[in-house]
C-alpha cells in the first residue's frame, strides 16, 4: 500500500475535501507544487484555480476550485485554507471604502429622517392648500 | 362587566396576535437549525487556521507581526459589535450592548477612547444613539453570514491597527451555548496572546514561499476574519434561538390570556341567562 497523508480541504463557509490522500498538487503563488507524503513542512500562498487530490486506494483524481487561499504542509497532514471569496488588494480596498461610507451614511441619515419629516408636513400642507382652492372653486 | 360582544372580539385579536407568534416561532425553529450547522460548518476552518498561527507563533521566525507584539499602554481601542438585524428576539441584543456599554464605561473613565464597528443594524442604532465613533458598517447580512460582506468592516479595524491607530481589538457577540441559553462576551483579538494559540513546544520552521512576511500576514488576516465569522455565525444561531423561545413564550402567554378572557365570556354569558331565566319567572308568577 502506498504512503497516504491527511488532506483537509476548508473555506470558512464549508469542507470541501477531507480525508487520506497519496498526491496532492496545488497552484502556489511560484507556480504549481506537488506533495506526497512526508514532505518538509512548509506554508505558502495559493493562487486561484484548482487544487488536484489524488485519493488513497483510487487511481481517481478530485479536482477542488480554489479561490486562493493558503497551503499548509506538514509530514503527514496538508491542509489547504480556501478562501471562501474572490479576494484582491484592490478588491478588499474597495469593500473596506465602502463599509466606512455606509457608516458615515447612516451617522448623516439622522439628519435626513428629520429632513424628511419636515419635506412630510411641507406636502401635507399643499395638499391641503390645493383641496382647499378646489371645494372653493366648485362652490362658484 | 364589559359586554359579551366586547369579550369576543378581545379573544379573537388575542387569539390573531398568537397566530402570528406561532407562526413566528416555527420560522425560527426551521432557521435555527441551518444556522446552528452553519456554525458548526465554520468551525473546521477555524480550527485548522488557528493551529497555523499556533505552529507560527511556535516556530519564531525572523520577523514578528504586529498582531502578535502587545503595546504597552492602550489609548485608543476598537471594537467589533456583532447584533441581529431584525428584534423580536427577547433580550438577545439588549444584553450584548448592555455588555458593550459597560466596558465603553469603563474605558472613558481610563481616558480611552473607542472606536467602533457595527455589524448589524441593531447595534449599529445602538452606536449612533450612544454618539460612539461608529467607522464602519455592515448591515442586513440576511440568513447566511458570507465573508464577503464582512472582509470590508473587518479590514477597517486591521488597518487602523497596522497603523497604530488602535492599540487593540475586541469583538462582542452572544456566544451560543445551546437553544435556550445563549451569553453575551467580549473576545480580544488583537494583539493575539500567545496563550491564546497555545504553548510552545518543539522547535521546528516552515518552509516560507514566497517569503514568510506576506505569508504570515496574510495567514494572520485570514485567522481575524475566520475569528469574526465565527462570531457572527454564533450570533445568527443565538439570534434564532432566542426568538424561538420569546415566540414561544409569547404564544404561551396568549393562550393564558385567552382562557382568562374566555372564563369571563362564559360568566358574563351564564350571568346574563340566569338573569332572563329570573325576569321570566317572576313575570310568570306575577300573571299567575
Amino acid at each position: 500500500m502506498a504512503m497516504t497523508m491527511h488532506v483537509d480541504i476548508v473555506s470558512a463557509e464549508e469542507t470541501f475535501y477531507s480525508g487520506p490522500a497519496e498526491f496532492v498538487a496545488a497552484p502556489s503563488i511560484l507556480g504549481e507544487v506537488g506533495i506526497y507524503p512526508r514532505h518538509a513542512p512548509m506554508l505558502t500562498r495559493i493562487k486561484p484555480g484548482s487544487v488536484r487530490v489524488k485519493r488513497a486506494m483510487s487511481d481517481e483524481e478530485d479536482l477542488i476550485y480554489v479561490s486562493g487561499g493558503i497551503l499548509e504542509v506538514q509530514p503527514d497532514v496538508v491542509t489547504v485554507l480556501a478562501d471562501s471569496a474572490i479576494r484582491g488588494e484592490d478588491l478588499d480596498e474597495a469593500k473596506a471604502v465602502e463599509a466606512k461610507q455606509k457608516a458615515e451614511e447612516a451617522m448623516k441619515n439622522r439628519e435626513a429622517v428629520l429632513e424628511f419629516a419636515r419635506a412630510e408636513a411641507e406636502l401635507a400642507e399643499a395638499i391641503a392648500q390645493l383641496s382647499a382652492i378646489e371645494k372653493l372653486r366648485k362652490k362658484r | 362587566m364589559a359586554g359579551g360582544k366586547e369579550i369576543r372580539t378581545k379573544i379573537k385579536s388575542v387569539q390573531n396576535t398568537q397566530k402570528i407568534t406561532r407562526a413566528m416561532e416555527m420560522v425560527a425553529a426551521a432557521k435555527m437549525r441551518k444556522a446552528q450547522d452553519r456554525m458548526r460548518t465554520a468551525r473546521p476552518y477555524g480550527e485548522k487556521i488557528r493551529n497555523v498561527a499556533a505552529h507560527m507563533s511556535r516556530a519564531h521566525p525572523e520577523y514578528t507581526h504586529p498582531f502578535m507584539a502587545g503595546r504597552a499602554d492602550s489609548k485608543r481601542v476598537g471594537i467589533i459589535v456583532v447584533s441581529s438585524d431584525k428584534g423580536l428576539c427577547g433580550g438577545l441584543n439588549t444584553n450584548v450592548l448592555r455588555l458593550v456599554l459597560g466596558k465603553i464605561k469603563g474605558w472613558e473613565q481610563a481616558g480611552v477612547k473607542a472606536d467602533a464597528t457595527a455589524i448589524g443594524n441593531k447595534g449599529l442604532g445602538f452606536l449612533q444613539r450612544l454618539g460612539a465613533n461608529v467607522v464602519s458598517s455592515a448591515t442586513g447580512l440576511g440568513d447566511t453570514p458570507h465573508l464577503d460582506k464582512l472582509i470590508g468592516p473587518v479590514k477597517v479595524m486591521l488597518d487602523a491597527y497596522s497603523e497604530g491607530k488602535l492599540d487593540a481589538l475586541y469583538v462582542f457577540y452572544t456566544k451560543f451555548i445551546n437553544t435556550m441559553k445563549q451569553e453575551p462576551v467580549m473576545e480580544q483579538l488583537l494583539p493575539l496572546s500567545s496563550d491564546q494559540l497555545g504553548g510552545a513546544t518543539g522547535v521546528w520552521d516552515y518552509i516560507y514561499e514566497p517569503d514568510a512576511k506576506s505569508v504570515i500576514d496574510q495567514v494572520l488576516r485570514r485567522y481575524i476574519e475566520a475569528l469574526i465569522y465565527q462570531a457572527v455565525a454564533e450570533n445568527m444561531a443565538s439570534e434564532q434561538s432566542a426568538r424561538m423561545v420569546a415566540m414561544k413564550a409569547a404564544s404561551d402567554n396568549a393562550g393564558n390570556v385567552i382562557g382568562e378572557l374566555k372564563l369571563v365570556y362564559n360568566k358574563t354569558r351564564q350571568a346574563a341567562i340566569t338573569k332572563e331565566l329570573a325576569e321570566i319567572c317572576a313575570g310568570a308568577a306575577a300573571v299567575g
